[in-house]
């Protein structure tokens, strides 16, 4: 809502600077987003008027004016605007004066003839731009009179920030209500008074629904002025607040809006049929509205309609059918009031967001009607004329807005604020925010304003006094908590812990956003039937709920080697999302890398290489082992994707499903420019750290074997081991791993020679020869047995 | 023959001049080894009369120690020229970078969600998380927003078929917390949150940290001195801070927390103010036995102050030159 403090200074005349001002609305919980002056106060600058008045002789387009700026003498002024006419006033730079635009002027002559001031026009006052053509000042305006004063230029404007609860600060009357709350400043409202009917028309007006519709004030006004101009004055304050004028009826119910809160709405008499009905649209029914969009309101939706149906959208907006025109001579001015509920997201649902249905979706005071329309009437026929028909305000008490006495407490204020503050002071703000106080004997009993729709339960008014005594000074203290002590397993954050380790390995973390591409999103192994997708995606790039982190950290590594980055290391910890189950399962945590260009940063020490699958597993079993399951982890070779099918593993922990490492499939890989770029993706609650459980270290010496096998390539290690694990005690075996992988000439094209080294320890006496040997000779045997392996002696 | 001093005066000039320890070697073995002088010396020993042995002895032993100390002495010397030797060329220059890894870092928006965290475990407040895509009932109803609430359009809401939603805020763990755990209870929700809202200060993914205290006489007061408490260890300096009044549907009174900014402007920082009844009411706590006050904090606002950041989409172009540079 923006306003311009010379309209709230004549409702209440605070005396406060503008920044006092903006200070005071801001703590009073209108918010004050900006604040501006409009236009500058201007030196030199006057009324003037055209006394006289003929062609350049020169030139055709420039007049020279004789122009009355008040001191007796007219002074000479060529003029270029084509709106120039004799008798007319308007704004005059005399000599000396410096223009908003910084021009400074003074006496020179134009086409030979002298030119001792200009004739402004709005835009060179530094009022609207885009203007053309003198500014026409009103008629009441007197030559040499001083333009900043008459313009009220340099007036502060504030944009204020209305929160949805206070419908009643959508108004100049409602602000300066609020200036005047915290004391000192009286509110002066503006008068109302009832307008006397000069002819007896009226419209008849029914409400069949009484709970939507329980109020509507109404005006019949014949024989307006076809020439009336709406009065510079008024066209300023709409403008400064942001409204644009249009005609003198329209601009009327607007600035009565803005004045009061009152929405209004102003028809074409002739174009009407017969009376009018507050009533739910019947089925099939459709308008064109004021802005040409033509809409099918349905039975929900309440409309004012005549005889041949629907005129207005209620409280959103009018129809193009009854709008006034320029050539309208007879109006009829309604002011309703509409109930919150019956208005709620209605205007939404066809797209549009007015000034009516903001105040209305939020609650008008129910008894402005009337002083709405002889508000409206009067300055209807102050600046067009006509004939007023009597007042008509059609009540149905039933659907009306009730004011509740809400209780207030003196203790529960005290225990909710933390303070205490005097009684006088709880019934004085109170008061004087024009609610009906009763001490009570535990503290008052409030009856709220009809303006406010926000009031009903006791934490209402606790805000009330507590905002208009004041949030500064309500002291901070310290207070005495319940705590709990934390929960603590051996990992104690284990998705931070997991982003150090990766840190220290050189990924960067990234934030990609949480829904991504469909396409993409396939391609990346996403299953449509579990897909959540947006009803309302920002762009079609951002239209369905990941399935993996996978699609997003492709997209940053990429747009990082465009960057010039040619070594990526990204991870990212973030949830997958999946439809269709158990709330639960939902959404999965998981931490997801990518990596791609050389293994190390260039530098002197090792040789630029590109990385392969191999360093970044080494990665992923660093996490593992963070988790404290290395041993439990299980790498299967399986099919992804959006992964090489020879170069990626499904990872399992303790036989379940944990996550994927891979090398990007080429054919992706190619098209979205990341040759050999490697993931990784982990469920991050595989990184719980199990208890570790003691056992004695063990004090008899260890004994290495070493065993060579040539197994079919095809063979994973994996099974190797497990195979040579099983052939010994596990009492003794305290290791086997694999050191030496060779395929080439001397084993042939099939077979490869694998070589494991196996550490055995008893923990109850020294291992002899003998136990070593035969420890051996089983894994040997086993291995030939599985694997058809031979052994390498 | 030159006698026991001549030969301990050639043995000491030959250890002397012996270039390296394989030199000095062969003086020893000239003149100790087993066909050496020395030894050659002791041999003869028995060919002398007996009561000349004992003293001649005595003589060819001290002279075997004399040649032995000047042997070890040149010994000692070369060892130490050969290791100073090997030292020089063993130099290695230690101002070259070390062999491997490059370092990454964490998102300034996870430091300051640790950051955040931190602060709030160490006033006692547990941490907790809820889900993203959530229901209508928790991340509006249960909050006092029903539907068709002016406030809801406050909120831009993305949507599933079906009327799931993607939260707006992380308000709604509130209401998961206080239904499954009761009062009192103190806890922080972080988490990303969604705005159908994009532009040069909106992204439609963000950050917020939600904070909630229900026990027995919780104030406004204690609100008050809580974010206080967090605003100053948060930016590490003193701060001066601001509460206006404001409006949210589940807080009453409500405020909007102003930080005065070194350039003399008021920044807006977070938003809060006391539980609404009727929250707690829905979430089955008795509003007159418990009061409660709730904090709601955009991360990635409050991470550009901290470090700043001017524009808030570079927290989303996962740029490494601007990641990198908060490592």
């Amino acid at each position: 809502m923006r306003i311009c403090d010379s309209w709230l200074q004549e409702q209440v005349a605070h005396g406060l600077e503008p920044q006092a001002l903006a200070h005071r609305l801001t703590m009073l919980g209108l918010e004050v987003d900006a604040l501006a002056a409009e236009g500058g106060p201007l030196d030199r600058v006057v009324v003037g008027r055209v006394v006289a008045l003929r062609r350049h002789p020169n030139a055709d387009k420039l007049a020279l004016c004789q122009v009355d700026v008040g001191t007796g003498t007219p002074l000479g002024i060529v003029c270029g605007a084509p709106n120039v006419r004799e008798g007319g006033l308007y704004p005059t730079a005399l000599e000396g004066a410096r223009l908003p635009g910084g021009l400074l002027i003074k006496p020179t002559r134009l086409r030979g003839e002298p030119s001792a001031g200009m004739l402004c026009s709005a835009r060179e006052l530094g009022l609207e731009a885009g203007v053309d053509g003198l500014l026409e000042l009103d008629a009441g305006a007197v030559p040499g009179a001083d333009i900043t004063a008459l313009l009220k230029l340099g007036d502060p404007l504030l944009d204020l920030n209305v929160t949805p609860n206070r419908a009643d600060c959508f108004s100049i009357l409602g602000i300066a209500r609020e200036v005047a709350a915290p004391g000192g400043a009286a509110c002066n409202e503006p008068a109302a008074a009832a307008v006397a009917a000069a002819i007896p028309d009226v419209l008849a007006v029914a409400l069949p629904v009484p709970a939507a519709c329980p109020r509507f004030a109404g005006r019949i006004i014949r024989g307006l002025r076809p020439d009336a101009r709406t009065p510079l004055w008024m066209r300023e304050r709409l403008r400064r607040c942001g409204i644009r004028p249009i005609s003198p009826v329209v601009d009327v119910t607007n600035y009565v809006m803005l004045e009061l809160g009152q929405p209004m709405h102003a028809y074409d008499l002739a174009a009407l049929d017969g009376g009018l009905a507050a009533r739910p649209a019947r089925p099939g029914e459709t308008l064109v509205l004021l802005d040409a969009q033509q809409v099918q309101p349905g039975p929900d939706v309440l409309v004012i309609a005549d005889g041949q149906g629907p005129v207005g959208l209620a409280g959103i907006m009018g129809g193009a059918r009854t709008a006034v025109s320029p050539a309208t001579r007879d109006i009829f001015l309604e002011a309703a009031h509409f109930a919150p509920a019956a208005l709620a997201g209605r205007a939404r649902r066809f797209g549009l967001h007015t000034d009516a249905s903001l105040r209305f979706e939020r609650g008008v005071d129910p008894t402005l009607p009337p002083r709405a329309i002889e508000r409206a009437t009067a300055l209807v026929l102050a600046i067009a004329g006509g004939q007023p028909g009597p007042l008509v305000d059609c009540v149905e008490a039933g659907g009306m807005p009730l004011r509740h006495p809400v209780r207030l407490r003196r203790a529960r204020l005290a225990r909710v604020l933390g303070v205490e503050i005097a009684d006088g002071e709880v019934a004085g703000i109170l008061a004087r925010l024009r609610m009906q106080v009763e001490a009570t004997a535990e503290g008052w009993s409030v009856t709220p304003p009809a303006a406010r729709f926000d009031i009903g339960r006791e934490e209402d008014l606790i805000e009330e006094v507590a905002r208009v005594h004041g949030y500064e000074r309500i002291p901070a203290i310290p207070g005495a908590a319940t705590v709990q002590a934390a929960a603590a397993g051996e990992a104690v954050d284990p998705p931070r812990e997991a982003a150090v380790v990766l840190a220290a390995r050189g990924y960067q973390e990234a934030i990609t956003y949480s829904f991504i591409e469909p396409g993409l999103a396939r391609r990346f192994g996403a299953e449509a039937a579990r897909e959540r997708v947006l009803s309302n995606p920002i762009s079609a790039d951002l239209a369905v709920m990941r399935q993996s982190l996978w699609p997003g950290l492709v997209l940053a590594a990429r747009e990082n080697l465009r960057r010039q980055q040619p070594r990526v290391r990204l991870f990212e910890i973030g949830a997958r999302y999946f439809s269709g189950d158990a709330e639960g399962q939902a959404e999965e945590r998981c931490i997801a890398g990518i990596a791609t260009g050389s293994r190390w940063p260039e530098q002197w020490g090792e040789r630029t290489q590109a990385l392969d699958v191999f360093d970044v597993k080494a990665d992923v079993e660093a996490l593992l082992a963070l988790g404290g399951r290395r041993a439990a982890c299980g790498f299967e070779a399986a099919h992804h994707p959006a992964l090489h099918p020879g170069r990626c593993v499904r990872i399992s922990v303790e036989g379940r499903e944990a996550g994927w490492l891979g090398e990007l499939h080429p054919a992706l890989a190619a098209e979205l420019e990341l040759p050999g770029a490697v993931l990784f993706e982990l469920r991050v609650e595989v990184l719980r750290h199990p208890r570790p459980v003691h056992a004695a270290v063990p004090v008899f010496p260890a004994v290495r074997r070493d065993v060579a096998v040539v197994v079919g390539r095809e063979v994973p290690v994996a099974r190797l081991l497990a195979v040579a694990r099983a052939a010994v005690p596990a009492a003794i075996l305290r290791e086997a791993f694999v050191f030496d992988i060779y395929s080439g000439p001397q084993v042939g094209n099939t077979e490869k020679s694998v070589a494991i080294g196996l550490i055995l320890q008893d923990p109850s006496r020294t291992l002899t020869d003998e136990d070593a040997n035969s420890a051996l000779q089983d894994v040997r045997a086993a291995l030939g047995r599985e694997f058809q392996a031979r052994v390498r002696e | 023959m030159d006698g026991l001093d001549g030969l301990v005066a050639r043995a000491r000039e030959a250890a002397a001049g012996a270039a390296d320890l394989a030199a000095l070697e062969e003086v020893r073995v000239h003149f100790l080894g087993r066909k050496g002088e020395v030894t050659a010396l002791l041999k003869n020993l028995g060919t002398l009369p007996a009561a000349e042995r004992p003293a001649a002895g005595q003589a060819i032993n001290q002279a075997r120690d004399a040649v032995g100390a000047a042997i070890e002495q040149r010994r000692a010397l070369l060892d130490e020229e050969q290791l100073a030797a090997s030292l020089a060329a063993g130099r290695l220059d230690l101002t070259l970078p070390g062999r491997g890894e490059a370092f990454g870092g964490e998102h300034p928006v996870s430091r300051s969600l640790a950051r955040i965290e931190a602060i709030f475990r160490g006033a006692g407040f547990a941490v907790h998380e809820g889900p993203e895509v959530e229901d209508d009932f928790h991340n509006f109803t249960a909050l006092n927003i029903p539907a068709d609430h002016p406030a809801r359009a406050m909120h831009d809401t993305f949507y599933f078929p079906g009327g799931r939603l993607l939260r707006t805020h992380t308000s709604p763990v509130q209401i998961r917390a206080l239904k499954a755990q009761g009062a009192p209870i103190r806890l922080i929700a972080p988490g990303r949150v969604y705005r159908c809202d994009s532009d040069m200060t909106h992204t439609p993914m963000f950050h917020q940290v939600e904070g909630l205290v229900v026990d027995r006489d919780v104030s406004f007061a204690h609100l008050k001195a809580i974010l206080h408490q967090f605003v100053e260890r948060f930016f590490e300096r003193g701060a001066t801070l601001r509460f206006r009044p404001s409006y949210f549907p589940f807080t009453e009174p409500s405020a909007e927390v102003d930080v005065l900014a070194e350039s003399g402007r008021w920044l807006e920082i977070l938003g809060c103010g006391m539980v609404h009844p009727e929250v707690l009411r829905i979430a089955g706590i008795d509003p007159e036995e418990f009061t409660g006050y709730a904090f709601g904090m955009g991360v990635e606002r409050l991470t550009m102050l901290r470090y700043g950041v001017d524009d808030l989409r570079l927290f989303f172009d996962n740029d490494l030159r601007f990641l990198r540079q908060f490592n």
